[in-house]
């Protein structure tokens, strides 16, 4: 398994930042395994195509306007990735869906491919996390968490003796099953 | 009657530009270039630590990460009056050129090749005449019928999916395309295959800064590279062959196919050497120092008032107190408060958004003088100022273009062909074939320097007690970067960025004298005024990158092309 958690979006603009505060937020929490890479990617596109090449999965962490409550978290996968970025409800579109195109072109797109996207609060100028988009970052990693567990990968949780694995049933949060695809967390 | 259009956002390129067009008899009358995000990182550095400053400034935009964490670095040194070790302006040089090359690859095959190349046509070509056409234009390997005909299998599939990406948004068959499907086949095959090539541009940055998209190598003093020949926790010598390699390999494509390319396409529409020239005061700033102040620099720099080498005026050194004293910023037609004129030491950064108004403010971005005029920056201004300057490897390679294209149209053509669209292009094309026997040269002498036991990479920085100013500036893809920086107490008092792209696409300044984007497109002959291509041409040609020039508050947007009889 070689999986990259990329998490993109403009530090400098709040919630807009919250792929990058997720990566910090994993790295701070969790043991990563060799199998995981966490890459802040910021505003980048087709940059990052080298970071794409040879991984069996591509999880995405990234602000989306899915017109939900602020905080509110979605997931998406497959062919849906593409085009949540082509209809720009992401606020950097331009980037990240030129660079998703660019390699299915080139045969670089990891099969598996999963996106969690963030209703965000504020978008102003400013390195903090709106309070609605920072509680929700800690319920976020451990989707994340899980997500991974999912595909194989075991992410133990840093500063305890003897790391308990994460199971759903550990969860504080209701997850609604909107549709096979659709996770919202609220 | 005019007819006015509005092209909102512009797309294929990073951020959000609003161009706005009079339309009369056929032809461009009158020109707006409007940046509709706004950028807070002024605000955000206020009372930081200098040293940390880099770190959010290569947030300011996700294409050139890199040129604002040097330009950061640099301002902080300036102000400090320091030096820096050998080895780390060499490691500094190699990641500037290689992510410069990166950047000129991407512009020129993704972003607006497009507006060249008719992607569906590449469909209906004959793989076999192509691979004929491809062999006697350059000697570049990846040329068999083989390689054409699997390109065109690919793009089909990608086609048949009903989902064009990358390739939406182009006006296909419009009348202004002319390129033959064999032609528009190669091009479109160098399309792909630049997209792998870039990634080797970008493992260079990633091998010497540790990371992409966001370097962590550079420090105030220096970089943060350990030099230890056989440690592999840090660069060692199988990293910087290993660099080495893949310096060679970017160089076969940006000889062999890019500047081709671009000589090809440049002859088949030689009438764009006549359209799109605008402003032609050339602003340059000299990059890829050589020792540790900043006084011996590779690349020379300067200022060209009209174009004109007569009046040819040198910039030499990261210190230049002629380029210092220059700059000033408007915001008469920007929408922050007040009508000042100011140096970015002196500035504020004061939002006041009014509406769209035409002679009054209509832009987040701020208009740029030099010596109170307006001036184009980026490759254009750059070759031409190295070309004015006497840089050999300049004039060599622009030479070769102007041959190259010459030999192909069977007539001679005048280095003034470059004061145009297509220049802007060749120029670019120049550029990076400059840069690689720069990476060349820059590795060659950072090995020699480890070889002689030099391993020093970083100086502790000292702050004094009060207020000290510094500028650092780059020649950066898109042309001359400059970051103002205020220290007062070892804190940030005032910073300011001057980018590339706010030089380009600035408003009306303090006279109302119009920016090079504006002035460039008046006379643009439009055969379609609701498929402006010719418009995009113009303003692609400059690379224009508004992510860095002004920040998003928009998402909503869909493209616009909005025609209307004023």
């Amino acid at each position: 398994m070689n999986i990259l958690v990329l998490g993109v979006g403009n530090l400098l603009m709040q919630d807009e930042g919250v792929g990058g505060r997720a990566i910090e937020e994993l790295e701070k929490r969790f043991r990563i395994p060799p199998a995981v890479e966490l890459l802040d990617g910021g505003t980048a596109g087709l940059e990052l195509l080298n970071q794409l090449g040879c991984r069996d999965a591509l999880i995405i962490v990234d602000a989306v306007q899915s017109g939900k409550a602020p905080g509110t978290v979605i997931r998406f996968e497959g062919d849906q990735v593409p085009a949540v970025f082509r209809r720009k409800i992401s606020p950097h579109q331009l980037g990240i869906s030129d660079l998703l195109a660019a390699a299915r072109l080139i045969d670089l797109l990891p099969k598996r491919l999963v996106l969690f996207g963030v209703q965000p609060a504020e978008l102003g100028t400013g390195l903090e996390l709106s309070s609605k988009v920072a509680g929700v970052l800690g319920e976020l990693t451990l989707l994340i968490a899980l997500e991974l567990q999912s595909l194989g990968v075991e992410l133990l949780l840093k500063n305890a003796p003897h790391p308990p694995a994460l199971t759903l049933s550990g969860k504080k949060w209701p997850l609604v099953q909107l549709n096979p695809c659709q996770v919202v967390l609220s | 009657m005019s007819t006015r259009i509005t092209i909102d956002p512009v797309t294929r390129i990073e951020g959000h530009l609003r161009i706005d067009c009079e339309i009369n008899g056929g032809k461009v009358t009158n020109a707006w270039s409007s940046g509709q995000m706004w950028r807070g990182i002024e605000s955000i550095v206020q009372g930081k630590d200098p040293r940390e400053v880099w770190l959010y400034t290569q947030r300011i935009c996700g294409v050139c990460t890199t040129v604002h964490a040097i330009a950061s670095v640099r301002s902080v040194e300036n102000a400090l009056g320091m030096e820096i070790p050998l080895n780390a302006q060499y490691i500094r040089n190699l990641m500037v050129a290689a992510h410069a090359i990166q950047d000129h690859l991407v512009h020129f095959y993704h972003l607006s090749a497009l507006d060249w190349v008719d992607v569906p046509s590449a469909l209906k070509a004959d793989p076999k005449k192509t691979a004929t056409l491809a062999q006697n234009l350059s000697s570049w390997p990846m040329h068999s019928t083989q390689v054409f005909s699997d390109a065109q299998q690919r793009l089909k599939a990608f086609a048949d999916t009903g989902q064009m990406g990358i390739f939406t948004n182009g006006y296909w068959g419009h009348p202004a395309m002319r390129l033959s499907p064999e032609v528009n086949l190669m091009a479109t095959t160098h399309y792909l295959q630049a997209l792998e090539v870039q990634r080797k541009a970008n493992m260079i940055v990633s091998i010497l800064g540790g990371k992409t998209p966001h370097i962590q190598n550079l420090a105030v003093g220096g970089v943060a590279n350990a030099i230890n020949t056989d440690s592999p926790a840090t660069l060692t010598m199988e990293r910087l062959y290993y660099v080495k390699t893949l310096i060679d390999d970017l160089g076969k494509f940006v000889n062999e196919v890019y500047f081709k390319d671009v000589c090809a396409i440049g002859a088949a529409y030689a009438d764009w050497t006549a359209i799109g020239a605008g402003v032609k005061n050339y602003l340059a700033v000299p990059d890829l120092p050589e020792d540790g102040k900043g006084i011996a620099c590779l690349l020379p720099g300067g200022y060209l008032p009209g174009g004109d080498f007569a009046k040819f005026h040198p910039i030499r050194t990261l210190q230049d107190e002629y380029f210092q004293k220059g700059v000033q910023e408007s915001v008469k037609h920007s929408w922050y408060q007040g009508e000042w004129t100011r140096h970015p030491w002196d500035e504020e950064t004061k939002p006041h958004y009014t509406d769209f108004q035409d002679n009054g403010k209509y832009s987040w971005v701020k208009a740029p003088t030099f010596y109170g005029q307006p001036a184009q920056v980026g490759p254009l201004a750059n070759v031409l100022v190295m070309y004015a300057a006497g840089h050999e490897p300049t004039r060599r390679y622009t030479n070769l273009a102007l041959e190259t294209v010459g030999k192909q149209l069977g007539q001679k053509i005048p280095l003034e062909a470059l004061h145009s669209t297509i220049g802007r292009h060749a120029a670019r094309a120049v550029r990076a074939a400059v840069l690689y026997e720069v990476l060349q040269n820059q590795w060659k002498n950072l090995i020699e320097n480890i070889g002689s036991g030099d391993a020093k990479t970083f100086i502790r920085p000292e702050f004094p007690k009060g207020e000290v100013k510094g500028v650092g500036y780059h020649e950066a893809p898109r042309g001359v970067l400059s970051h103002w920086v205020v220290i007062k107490d070892a804190k940030v008092k005032n910073y300011q960025a001057v980018v590339p792209s706010t030089w380009n696409s600035g408003p009306r300044n303090g006279q109302d004298l119009p920016g090079p984007y504006e002035a460039s497109l008046l006379g643009t002959p439009i055969a379609d005024p609701q498929r402006p291509l010719e418009v995009l041409r113009t303003v692609h040609s400059f690379d224009p990158c508004l992510a860095c020039a002004i920040h998003l508050t928009d998402t909503e947007h869909q493209e616009i092309v909005e025609v209307r009889a004023t």
